[in-house]
């Protein structure tokens, strides 16, 4: 991890190159984590990339509920030489959920962007091939939002099953 | 008066047997021999009996059920002796779905094609929580079996034990042999769906939902 005055130093070269990029930085339990807007997550990782931080080791989703902006994108970046990791965050509106794909510095995005907007239905610009990979294609919503029902299908019981539509209808 | 139980009688019925096979009995004696070795049933009935007792399931595993699915074989409980031991890896050659875990929404397309691949009679029995009503999982993902195809035995458990599930199979086979159909297709409005269709038309019944169901069963097959 970098420490805490390693992790402004980064902030500070993020700031430079991108004013207004950076939201807020946070270095908690040994964990160093940048929050950055959704319109700078490209170039900032690809400097943290450049800086070092080679290996894209996690990128996922979360759902902030009830907060805004809800939906939250995380790119967890390791070091692989001093094994330093650090966390990039962003977040973006159910309403307008757009972040840059970031699959021309890891062609192993491919799957977890995939993943992310599966689950949580965020659109990742420049993928080339933004599809479903585990609910079924024509599955609607996206199921890892706190909004969507918690309980799956209604289950068919002796008593109930004259009510329940089942499978020959 | 003549012993008809215990090591002698059967003794006794053992050298009977060599008698005939060697040609020594006759009149009466035979008569005899022959009443007592001779069951009168009807076909549906030693067909049903057969059928219940060798069945070949689908090698087919879902999720954690189904390592509790593939000890039944093993020499603990030993399902052999009943006659399911044979595993088939074709669902042609099956006649017997072991629903053994979880089915997700993706799945359930390819379980209701296995199921339909089989070739009739067939059953199907749902294992654990998970494929009768989704268990601890249950959200988006996973759809109960009943939702997508007709399930003739639930055995409850997380998982069942292999004993539970060897209690499901042998409720199975004794429903099986007393009503092979085992009245599903009037249960879940599915009358007309037979691979062989009956020689009397159905057309006029109606679903468990009320609703007639036209087009089914219509033209009898000569
Ligand atoms: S019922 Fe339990 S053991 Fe069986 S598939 Fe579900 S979670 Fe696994």
């Amino acid at each position: 991890m970098p420490d805490a005055t390693g992790l402004e130093l980064i902030a500070g070269e993020i700031r430079d190159s991108a004013p207004g990029a950076v939201i807020s930085t946070k270095h908690d339990r040994g964990r160093a984590e940048i929050e950055i807007t959704p319109e700078s997550v490209h170039p900032v990782v690809a400097m943290l990339k450049e800086r070092g931080y080679t290996f894209l080791a996690s990128l996922h989703g979360l759902d902030y509920w009830p907060d805004e902006p809800r939906l939250g994108v995380i790119y967890e970046l390791l070091d692989m030489k001093t094994v330093d990791r650090i966390s990039v965050k962003t977040r973006v509106t159910v309403e307008n959920p757009t972040v840059a794909s970031v699959i021309d510095l890891w062609s192993g995005a491919d799957h977890p962007e995939r993943e992310v907007f599966d689950m949580f239905g965020v659109v990742f610009e420049g993928h080339p091939d933004l599809r479903r990979i585990l609910m079924p294609e024509d599955y609607e919503g996206h199921p890892q939002r706190r909004d969507f029902p918690v309980g799956g299908e209604e289950v068919i019981f002796t008593y109930n099953e004259k009510t329940m539509p089942g499978w020959t209808e | 008066m003549a012993v008809t139980e215990g090591p002698d009688a059967f003794r006794a019925s053992q050298m009977r047997a060599r008698d005939m096979l060697r040609g020594d009995l006759e009149g009466e004696e035979l008569e005899k021999y022959v009443q007592e070795r001779i069951i009168t049933t009807t076909l549906d009935k030693a067909v049903s009996w057969a059928r219940g007792n060798a069945m070949f399931p689908a090698t087919f595993g879902l999720a954690c059920c189904a390592i509790e699915m593939m000890s039944i074989v093993g020499g603990r409980v030993d399902v052999a002796r009943f006659g399911f031991e044979a595993f088939r890896a074709s669902p042609r050659q099956a006649d017997l779905l072991i629903l053994s875990g979880r089915v997700s929404i993706k799945m359930a397309p390819v379980v209701r094609r296995i199921y339909d691949q089989m070739l009739e009679p067939k059953w199907t029995i749902a294992m654990g929580a998970c494929c009768s009503s989704q268990g601890i999982f249950n959200n988006y993902a996973i759809v109960p079996a009943d939702k997508f195809m007709p399930v003739d035995v639930h055995v409850p458990g997380c998982p069942p034990r292999p004993e539970a599930l060897v209690h499901g199979i042998l409720t199975l086979r004794d429903k099986i042999q007393g009503d092979p159909t085992l009245g599903w297709r009037s249960r879940y409005g599915a009358e007309g769906t037979e691979e062989v269709l009956p020689l009397h038309s159905s057309a006029d019944s109606v679903n468990v939902f009320g609703a007639p169901r036209p087009g089914l069963g219509e033209a009898p097959i000569a």
